[in-house]
């Protein structure tokens, strides 16, 4: 889990370009949306790309994104009971 | 300020390749939504689009074009509607002096479809370096101008979704200023992978039929066409004994201000554009008989355009339609092909339906029209609102 | 119709950002492409807000900071760019995307801002600018029908403060296509060799140039914009000079009134050799300029030439580089007319005066 965790964090940076940022900056546990890291709804439709490409899941409804895409560790979690 | 009316008008889009077809195909609820099959896409089967139902060759030999390569399919639509319109309430009276005509046109991805056909060979040879400049969104506008034999004023406007009521309201200015006496206005778009790909990418595209107004609305479907109205101002029309077919009295612009993509949660732009339309026009909310919705289906413009609509017109909501199942998305001609729309029910005194739909949003206080239906119609309010919270509305109103 | 301008927002290939400096030191450039010097985008972007933006888009939002501070304005009551291409950055990107992956795995940043009006539409979120909007992309006018909106609304309500803009970006993969279609000249050395190559083609350059304009008097104005036309194909020369002078005298001016003539010749025969007829025969005796050395041709490039005639206006002075007919202003420079076409097709005429 910590190494996908890892792992998770330095895709996001990368597809969302958060340049400045380190993948420590980022807590694991920290909302993502909103008050938190600040990403809004065009991010959560690069992080449901980023389930497709990188790790072959598929989200029908971008509405789901809103609970998957809490924190990274939610992430982390859902890929975790997802993946094939 | 003068009163500029509306005197002419042309259109193609999936429901018809003329005014009379389009009509024709309102009251008799024949939608143009079906598999993708003129457009090269990988999504062929898989989302549905509003296509008009011509090859470029046939649409470049209706307007007398031998060479079809050189002309984008964006670009051939306009020829037609364009042409429609100049000889519906301009030729047809024998004007022409064409020197103070002025041409306003719009689109969202110009040439598109010809830059997605050949971006690599551009990038490695000069093979068809001959297409280069195709790709601007001019590039229609000035192909219509050399088609109409218009020399003078010729502008093109890109505000996305919203482009060509942006037209329109220019057009008007221009009558207003003194600075033409005649204006072609609208937009043309052709259906491309770069659009059919982006909005895919922002989840918004209904693979059925799509249910505007509805509660269990998924989202657009994507058409193509061109349509343009001619403006003059009231002496003008009378001066040559013109056919009116409506007053534009109304019409503004906003922003809001909020996101690239969503809709501030109240409307606030929308609000604000049919509100300021309202003001110019000079009408009380409850004289307006007819709203033609932007109405795309996706979830975030119908709730904030009905609770925008909610906030200025309640508790008396007149008659609410979106015609967007009809043709698809036009984008930078949707503005002016429901405009057109608005004008025939002014004209026709109908109300057209809004297809599809079953159950009202929760949080709306209205219902669309279902059915189509006999109704006295005076003001009518349309919209159109874009990405970048480019939001304009416009009040007809019959003359 | 007229405007004055308050406030300038310049982001060219030449030191414009300042303003208070005035380009008499020409900044060359070996080869045929010029490229804008860039400003610290972080005194006017956050960081979470820059890192979606295109190099067009930053320089877009911060050429309108610099100029609404220039003004001294927080908000305009209306926004109104012109810009040949738009988005070009973020079109490529999302266009490779489409044709390299067979339409698979695509995300919607690129696609969401590469519609054209998206400098106009971030200018109004960051400002949180509800008022009039607008992008007008109309290749080589697009700069003159923003302008010719801008002096609509000021005619309908002189207080309002406008921000009017014209910007292009030359991306790397544009530049190699329209080198390719042989836009740009071959064997030039630089910027300032434009003129001297007898041949086709110019050279490749870009812009993001904001103005504050409005129908108020105001001590810090630069000057005024008092009329702007566009025409199309002309059938001959004849019909040229008639546009030109009908623009003229419409605006109760003479020829001999106009001070300084700015052409938009950039290097092309074919096309400078349009300016060089109606030069002779219309302008014989007055002091004539060009700009394009300075800018690269690109699309909006007359905004450019907007800024130096504002400059020239206000400080009387100007670069030595652009006098082209040997002839120089005496005195006061209260009139300058700016006229640029392409390939003879569309072209627009601009009258800038004193305020």
């Amino acid at each position: 889990m910590e190494e996908l965790i890892k792992k998770l964090k330095v895709e996001i940076i990368e597809v969302l370009n958060l340049e400045e940022m380190e993948p420590g900056d980022i807590d694991s546990d920290a909302a993502l949306f909103g008050e938190g890291l600040g990403l809004d709804s065009i991010d959560a439709l690069e992080l449901i790309v980023l389930l497709e490409k990188n790790y072959g899941i598929k989200i029908e409804d971008p509405k789901d994104g809103r609970k998957i895409f809490f924190s990274i560790r939610t992430m982390a979690e859902f890929i975790t009971e997802n993946q094939k | 300020m003068g009163r500029v009316v509306v005197t002419g008008m042309g259109i193609i889009t999936a429901i018809g390749n003329n005014v009379a077809e389009n009509f024709d195909s309102l009251i008799s609820c024949k939608h143009g939504v079906g598999p993708i099959s003129y457009l090269e896409t990988s999504h062929k089967g898989e989302i549905p689009a509003a296509e008009i139902k011509l090859s470029n060759a046939e649409l470049a030999a209706r307007s007398g074009i031998t060479e079809p390569d050189f002309y984008t399919r964006t670009t051939l639509f306009g020829l037609i509607a364009a042409q429609q319109a100049f000889d519906s309430g301009i030729s047809r009276y024998d004007i022409k002096d064409n020197k103070r005509t002025a041409l306003v046109s719009s689109t969202t991805v110009g040439g598109m479809d010809k830059t997605e056909k050949y971006y690599h060979d551009y990038l490695e040879s000069d093979r068809y370096s001959r297409f280069v400049q195709t790709h601007n969104c001019s590039d229609s506008s000035m192909k219509i101008c050399d088609h109409l034999g218009l020399r003078h004023t010729n502008i093109t406007i890109s505000t996305a979704c919203s482009s060509s009521l942006n037209a329109i309201m220019f057009g008007a200015r221009l009558i207003r200023h003194g600075l033409a006496d005649r204006v072609i206005a609208g937009g043309t778009d052709a259906l491309s992978k770069f659009t059919l790909n982006g909005f895919n990418t922002l989840m918004i595209l209904d693979h059925e039929h799509c249910r505007p107004m509805d509660a269990g609305r998924k989202g657009l479907n994507l058409g193509e066409g061109a349509a343009y109205i001619v403006l003059e101002s009231a002496e003008e029309a009378s001066k040559h004994n013109k056919e009116i077919l409506c007053e534009l009295s109304g019409y503004a612009n906003a922003n809001d201000a909020y996101h690239q993509t969503a809709s501030s949660p109240d409307g606030f732009g929308p609000y604000l554009a049919m509100k300021g339309a309202l003001d110019m026009s000079g009408l009380k909310a409850d004289q307006i008989s007819y709203i033609n919705a932007h109405g795309t289906g996706t979830d975030n413009n119908d709730l904030t355009e009905g609770l925008a609509i909610d906030k200025i017109f309640a508790p008396n909501i007149p008659p609410v339609s979106s015609t967007k199942p009809y043709t698809g998305h036009t984008l930078a001609a949707a503005g002016v092909v429901e405009t057109i729309f608005s004008i025939l029910a002014i004209k026709h005194q109908l109300l057209f339906p809004n297809l599809n739909f079953r159950q009202r949003i929760e949080e709306h206080n209205f219902e669309p029209i279902k059915n189509l239906q006999e109704a006295e119609i005076n003001h009518v309010v349309t919209n159109s609102f874009g990405f970048g919270g480019n939001d304009s509305s416009l009040v007809l109103s019959k003359y | 119709m007229e405007a004055y301008i308050r406030g300038i927002g310049n982001i060219s290939p030449q030191n414009s950002w300042d303003n208070a400096v005035f380009p008499g030191e020409m900044v060359l450039y070996e080869g045929n492409r010029l490229k804008c010097i860039e400003p610290d985008y972080k005194e006017f972007i956050k960081p979470i807000q820059m890192r979606r933006m295109s190099r067009t888009l930053k320089m877009g939002v911060s050429a309108a900071g610099r100029c609404l501070r220039d003004a001294g304005i927080e908000a305009p009551d209306a926004i109104i760019v012109g810009t040949g291409l738009g988005m070009m950055q973020d079109t490529e990107k999302f266009l490779n995307a489409i044709l390299d992956n067979d339409e698979k795995f695509l995300t919607p940043t690129s696609f969401i801002q590469s519609t054209h009006n998206t400098v106009g539409a971030h200018i109004a979120v960051m400002l949180k600018c509800n008022k009039y909007n607008l992008t007008y992309v109309h290749e080589n006018i697009s700069f003159e029908e923003a302008l010719l909106d801008s002096l609509m609304r000021i005619k309908e309500d002189p207080s309002e403060k406008i921000l009017l803009a014209g910007i292009d970006e030359l991306t790397d993969e544009y530049f190699t296509i329209t080198d390719n279609a042989g836009f740009w000249k071959k064997d030039i050395e630089g910027n300032s060799e434009l003129l001297k190559h007898s041949s086709s083609g110019s050279i490749a350059g870009e812009g993001a140039i904001f103005f504050v304009v409005s129908g108020e008097e105001h001590p810090g104005n630069y000057a005024r914009f008092a009329g702007v036309d566009t025409f199309y194909k002309p059938l001959s020369d004849d019909e040229t000079e008639s546009f030109i002078r009908e623009f003229i005298s419409s605006r109760g001016l003479e020829f001999q009134d106009i001070d300084l003539l700015i052409t938009g010749m950039n290097g092309d025969n074919e096309g400078d050799n349009v300016y060089r007829r109606i030069q002779e025969k219309m302008f014989p005796g007055t002091p004539t300029a060009y700009y394009k050395h300075l800018c690269g041709e690109y699309y909006t490039s007359s905004a450019f030439a907007s800024w130096l005639g504002a400059m020239i206006i206000k400080t009387g002075s100007y670069p030595e580089s652009i006098i082209i007919n040997g002839l120089r202003p005496e005195g006061a420079v209260n009139n300058i007319l700016i006229y640029n076409q392409t390939n003879n097709t569309n072209h627009a005429l601009t009258l800038l005066s004193t305020c």
